[in-house]
C-alpha cells in the first residue's frame, strides 16, 4: 500500500497577517463561527475595508470532517481538510482580528453589541454576523455523556482505526451514518447499523457501497435505549419499534450519526429562532434584531450545503457592511 | 520506489527552504525492522535529502543502547528533532509521521530550526512559570485531520520549556498504549499519565491542565 501523505501546502507557504482581537476596540463587524459561511463573510468584510474580527471555537466546521467533496464548484474533487485550509488561508492573508479556540457564550443586542466568550472576556461591535453552524445531535440516552470519548464517538473518519478488529455500532441510517458504517466495516470485526426509520435514507450510491461488506448488519426500525459500560463502552441496548422487543448488542464503539442541531444556545432570547432552533433570517440575512445578521447552517435557509453557506456568508457580510455605513 | 513524486518533492523542498538553521533528525529503528520502521526510514531519508540543513542520524534501538538511553526512547519507530547546537528540546514522534502528521513533522522541523511565530506575551509568561516536569503524550491516527494541531501545540510547549517533553503517539502502531490510556477517540492528550484532554485543544487549555499539576 502506498504511503499516504496529506501535506497541507498552503499552511506553510501562505503568509498569515491575522492579529489577536482587541478588547478595547469597537469593531465594525464581528463574525462568529469558523465554517464556510463565517470564512466567506470574513473575506468579504475585509475586502470592504471595515474593521473586522472573527471568533470561533474551531476552523472548518463540518467541512473538516467531510472526506471528499465533489459539489463545491471549481473543484471536481477536494478533501474537506484541504478546502478548509484554503478558506483559512484566504481569510488570514488579511490583518483581521482573529480568535480561535474559544466559544461565544452570550451576546447583547444594543447599538454597540457585546460578545462574551467562555474565558469571560468580551468584545464590542456595531454589526454581528452569526455563522456558528450546527453540531452533532446527541442521542440523549443513559450512558452517552459519561462514555463520550470512551467509545462513544462522533468522528468516524478520525477514530475508525482505533476500532480495528472490534465490534461497533453506528446509529443513524442517513448519509453520514452509512459513510461511517463503510469506514468502520473496512477495519472493524463487525458493524451493526441502527436506523430508527423503516429504511435507510442515505443516497443509493452509498447504500450500494455498504452492501458489499458481509460484516455489517442493518437493524431497521430500532432505537437505542442505553449505552452500557463502566470505563469503556461494552454494549448497547436497542428496542425493536414494531415488536417492542429489547436486546443487548456487544459493542466497544458507538458512532452517533443522527443529524445535526444548530448552535444557537448563546443567542436564545436575543434573536428569533424557528421551530428547529435555527435563526430566522430574511433574504438579506437580517435577523429580527437590527445589526445582527446570520448565515449558513445555523439559519432557517433551506439546503445545508457548503456552496450555499459560503454564498450566504458573503451576503450576510455585505448586509452587515451596509448597516455599518448607515449607522 | 520513491515516496515523493517530482511535484511533492518540489513542494516540500520549497517549504524546507524556510529552515533557518540546521536541524538533526534522530531516528531509532532496529536490524529486523518493525512493521512501519522501514517506511519511516524511507520517509525520513527522502525528507533529509530535500535540504542541506537537515541531518539524519539513524540508530539501532537494541545495539545503540547508549543512545536509546540518552534520548529516553522506549519504543520504535521513534524520532527526535535536535536544533543546530544538537540540543534536544524534548520533541518525539513515536510512529511514522505520515498521513496528516506529515504536517506536524514538517512544521516541527521549521520550528526547531528557529522559524516560529512569537507566542502571545501572557502565554509565554505562563509557560515560563512552569516548574514541574511535564510529559505530554498526544495520541493520534494518521487519518485524523484535527490531530496535527494538537501535536504541534504539545511540541511547541516542549520547544518553549525545558520542563516539558512531548510525544506524538500513533495509536495504530502502539495499540497497547492506546489500550492502556483508553484511547477511543483522537486526538487524546495524556499529561503526566493521569490527566487527559480530548480533542484538538488550544494552548491555553493545555496550560490550564499543566498549571493544576
Amino acid at each position: 500500500m502506498p504511503l499516504e501523505l496529506n501535506l497541507n501546502l498552503a499552511s506553510f507557504t501562505e503568509k498569515h497577517r491575522a492579529v489577536p482581537l482587541q478588547p478595547n476596540t469597537i469593531y465594525d463587524v464581528l463574525i462568529l463561527g469558523g465554517g464556510p459561511a463565517a470564512l466567506a463573510a470574513a473575506v468579504y468584510c475585509m475586502r470592504k475595508g471595515v474593521k473586522t474580527g472573527l471568533i470561533s471555537k474551531d476552523i472548518g466546521g463540518q467541512v473538516i470532517e467531510t472526506a471528499g467533496i465533489e459539489n463545491y464548484i471549481g473543484y471536481k474533487y477536494i478533501e474537506g481538510r484541504e478546502l478548509v485550509d484554503k478558506f483559512r488561508d484566504q481569510v488570514k492573508q488579511f490583518e483581521i482580528g482573529y480568535s480561535e479556540g474559544l466559544k461565544a457564550t452570550s451576546i447583547t443586542s444594543d447599538n454597540i453589541k457585546k460578545v462574551y466568550l467562555e474565558d469571560g472576556n468580551f468584545y464590542q461591535v456595531k454589526a454581528l454576523v452569526i455563522a456558528t453552524g450546527k453540531s452533532s445531535r446527541k442521542l440523549n440516552v443513559p450512558g452517552e455523556k459519561k462514555l463520550t470519548g470512551k467509545g462513544v464517538a462522533y468522528c468516524a473518519i478520525c477514530d475508525a482505526p482505533l476500532f480495528a478488529g472490534k465490534r461497533v455500532a453506528v446509529v443513524g441510517g442517513g448519509n453520514s451514518g452509512i459513510e461511517a458504517a463503510i469506514d468502520l466495516a473496512k477495519v472493524a470485526e463487525y458493524v451493526t447499523l441502527i436506523q430508527f426509520r423503516d429504511k435507510l435514507t442515505g443516497d443509493k450510491v452509498l447504500i450500494d457501497r455498504l452492501d458489499i461488506f458481509n460484516n455489517v448488519t442493518i437493524l431497521l426500525e430500532h432505537e437505542v435505549l442505553e449505552i452500557n459500560g463502566t470505563e469503556k463502552v461494552e454494549s448497547i441496548v436497542v428496542k425493536d419499534r414494531k415488536s417492542d422487543e429489547k436486546k443487548q448488542i456487544d459493542a466497544q464503539g458507538v458512532f452517533i450519526e443522527i443529524g445535526l442541531i444548530p448552535n444557537t444556545d448563546f443567542v436564545k432570547g436575543i434573536v428569533e429562532l424557528n421551530q428547529y432552533g435555527e435563526i430566522k433570517v430574511d433574504c438579506a440575512c437580517r435577523t429580527n434584531v437590527p445589526g445582527i445578521f446570520a448565515a449558513g447552517d445555523v439559519t432557517s435557509v433551506p439546503f445545508k450545503q457548503i456552496v450555499i453557506a459560503a454564498g450566504e456568508g458573503a451576503k450576510a457580510a455585505l448586509s452587515a457592511c451596509d448597516y455599518v455605513l448607515k449607522v | 520506489m520513491p515516496l515523493f513524486d517530482e511535484k511533492k518533492k518540489k513542494e516540500l523542498g520549497d517549504i524546507l527552504k524556510e529552515l533557518e538553521n540546521d536541524v538533526t533528525i534522530v531516528y531509532f529503528t532496529q536490524e529486523f525492522e518493525c512493521n512501519t520502521c522501514k517506511d519511516t526510514k524511507s520517509l525520513l531519508k527522502e525528507i533529509a535529502g530535500l535540504s542541506d540543513k537537515i541531518n539524519l542520524d539513524i540508530y539501532d534501538f537494541q545495539k545503540d543502547s547508549e543512545k536509546t538511553k540518552e534520548y529516553g526512547i522506549d519504543k520504535i519507530p521513534a524520532i527526535a528533532i535536535l536544533d543546530s547546537k544538537n540540543f534536544d528540546p524534548g520533541i518525539r514522534f513515536y510512529g511514522i509521521p505520515a498521513g496528516y502528521e506529515i504536517n506536524s513533522f514538517i512544521k516541527n522541523l521549521l520550528e526547531v530550526s528557529g522559524k516560529r511565530e512569537a507566542l502571545p506575551e501572557n502565554i509565554k509568561k505562563r509557560i515560563d512559570s512552569i516548574k514541574k516536569d511535564i510529559h505530554i503524550q498526544v495520541f493520534v491516527t494518521l487519518v485524523c485531520p484535527y490531530c496535527p494541531s494538537a501535536v504541534m501545540t504539545a511540541h511547541r510547549l516542549a520547544l518553549e520549556s525545558d520542563k516539558i517533553k512531548a510525544d506524538m503517539v500513533e495509536s495504530s502502531t502502539f495499540t497497547h498504549l492506546a489500550l492502556k490510556y483508553s484511547v477511543t477517540g483522537v486526538p487524546k492528550i495524556i499529561i503526566n499519565e493521569k490527566h487527559d484532554l480530548v480533542g484538538a485543544q488550544p494552548i491555553d487549555k493545555f496550560l490550564d491542565v499543566i498549571e493544576k499539576i
